[in-house]
């Protein structure tokens, strides 16, 4: 009965969000708007049992939608949106070929005949998921890793202006590094 | 509750963020788009993980998948968006378009 | 009758959304701190938890900076957005190498395992991290640039009345509860002689709160840039090195 009424509701103002999000003028509401619908997607999440991912999600989206409130604000043209405007393209197509998916799916939910429910939930789902990342599913872990890490070295090369040579000098022998900001390790 | 009732979640969640992604002139806000259904994606595979098969660990495993794609796009997304900028002063999609030519 | 101060074109529902939820994080983490061997929710995942609680400190503080639509409101909010990229990778490894150490996520079981020797006897780095990222979270002593007077207050700038003790008392909470959950992870939780489990938490929380308070008459104010250096190229690698040991002495035992 209460997860019942837990679902509903979340899965209510999960919807609500995410339609708010495209909605909102202020930058900063649309974000946060995001981040009410993603973390009831973690809410759901916890209410299926995956009390480690339901929280993890909690806490990436939370971290995420603040560091994104600050992109947002950075390269829109209106971010409080106190001038009015729409920043749209092609609404009736995306109406239309939205809708279509949503029936198309939604035909397609209801349709399937789904295979009953096989074995039961472990006792533990973290250590289960452990288990599973660190033994059979390590290739999968190892993967994510190098991307992870392909990704932090693709975002520094594609987001910062300068290179070694601003910092070294053309021979890359300068005795210190030439830094607009310092840092605080004594450079 | 049961799985329909999830999926439908999932996919009006991935149908409002294929909206988004579809009509938003802004990167930034297509990129909320790609979070939205990236969000439908983490409910589906939890509830396929608790209906179908609680046993496997896969559907864990498919939802950790998910948000990294998740913090992979945003981190992504947001140093084009830079460069962009920084290379043209834009930030929309349309004038992106014009750099083909 | 007095009103609450308003600025042009704000954002109040925002403003007033920052300013609750930074109290309703700190609450929301203490729920797993135990009191002695007893805490409101023994979560199976209390670590996760209490970081994920104290993450939202971040949407707070920037929420409360972003809303009133003032120029040193929003700088505090930036500012704390900085910090909290500085602190947080080296707090997570910190926490996460306290549950390493009991190898389990449960609070209840991280202070079982402390029955003999405490965790910040052999886990010092890992410790003093803590210390650090609870003064940097709750944006107090060397960490308060975001509430700073070199920005005439911050975050906390167009804050006023209920609005402003709601607030500054919500970052208080925060710096209680960061203090409080230093005991269970490093400083053995209840465990003690002769004095009752409660009293033991009681005493080792004030110290530690005492410890951080006293700081802040110590230590000048930290820029975050420079800490964002000091975080990631020193702190960082110390704690995966902690976290290294630490794993080796459990896969020894």
């Amino acid at each position: 009965m209460l997860s019942e009424v837990a679902f509903w509701g979340l899965a209510a103002l999960a919807v609500a969000g995410g339609v708010m999000v495209f909605r909102f003028d202020s930058m900063a509401r649309a974000t946060f708007a995001l981040l009410t619908s993603l973390l009831c997607v973690g809410g759901e999440v916890l209410l299926l049992g995956l009390d480690y991912l339901g929280i993890v999600i909690v806490l990436m989206m939370t971290i995420e939608m603040a560091i994104m409130a600050v992109f947002m604000i950075m390269y829109m043209m209106n971010p409080a949106g106190l001038t009015p405007m729409t920043m749209m393209h092609n609404k009736q197509g995306a109406t239309a070929i939205c809708a279509a998916a949503f029936v198309l799916l939604a035909a397609g939910i209801l349709s399937t005949p789904w295979p009953a429910r096989r074995g039961k939930p472990p006792t533990d789902a973290t250590m289960d998921l452990g288990m599973s990342l660190m033994g059979p599913q390590m290739l999968t872990m190892m993967t994510l890793g190098m991307a992870l890490f392909a990704t932090i070295v693709a975002t520094v090369v594609l987001a910062t202006r300068r290179g070694r040579y601003d910092r070294l000098g053309d021979s890359l022998r300068a005795p210190s590094t030439d830094d607009p900001i310092r840092g605080g390790v004594g450079r | 509750m049961n799985l329909e009732l999830f999926l439908l979640l999932a996919t009006a969640l991935f149908c409002i963020g294929l909206f988004g992604a579809l009509t938003q002139q802004s990167v930034v806000m297509l990129m909320m788009g790609l979070e939205l259904m990236l969000g439908g994606v983490i409910v589906a595979a939890a509830a396929a993980w608790h209906y179908i098969a609680p046993a496997a660990a896969e559907g864990q495993v498919l939802v950790v998948l998910a948000v990294t794609a998740m913090a992979l796009e945003m981190a992504i997304g947001f140093a084009v968006v830079t460069a962009l900028f920084r290379s043209r002063e834009i930030d929309m999609t349309d004038m992106a378009a014009e750099l083909k030519e | 009758m007095q009103q609450r101060r308003r600025t042009t074109a704000a954002d109040v529902a925002l403003t007033r959304l920052g300013v609750v939820l930074l109290p309703v994080a700190a609450l929301l983490a203490a729920a797993v701190v135990p009191l002695g061997f007893r805490s409101v929710s023994d979560l199976a995942d209390g670590i996760v938890w209490f970081n994920a609680m104290e993450a939202l400190a971040w949407a707070a503080v920037w929420l409360a900076g972003w809303g009133p639509n003032s120029t040193l409101a929003l700088i505090g909010g930036y500012r704390f957005l900085a910090q909290g990229l500085a602190y947080e990778l080296p707090h997570m490894l910190a926490i996460t190498t306290a549950a390493l150490g009991a190898e389990s996520l449960r609070v209840g079981e991280v202070v079982d395992t402390q029955a003999g020797l405490w965790f910040a006897v052999w886990m010092p780095v890992a410790f003093a991290i803590y210390l650090l990222s609870a003064m940097a979270m709750a944006f107090w002593g060397p960490f308060d640039q975001p509430a700073g007077r070199d920005v005439a207050g911050g975050a906390a700038a167009e804050l006023s009345g209920v609005d402003r003790i709601v607030f500054l008392g919500g970052r208080w909470l925060l710096l209680t509860v960061a203090a409080a959950f230093s005991v269970p992870l490093f400083l053995g939780g209840g465990n003690g002689p002769l004095l009752p489990p409660w009293l033991w938490t009681v005493l080792k929380t004030v110290a530690v709160l005492a410890f951080l308070v006293w700081i802040r008459r110590k230590v000048p104010t930290l820029r975050m840039d420079r800490y964002m250096e000091v975080a990631w190229v020193v702190l960082t690698p110390l704690a995966i090195l902690q976290a290294l040991v630490v794993a080796l002495v459990v896969l020894v035992r």
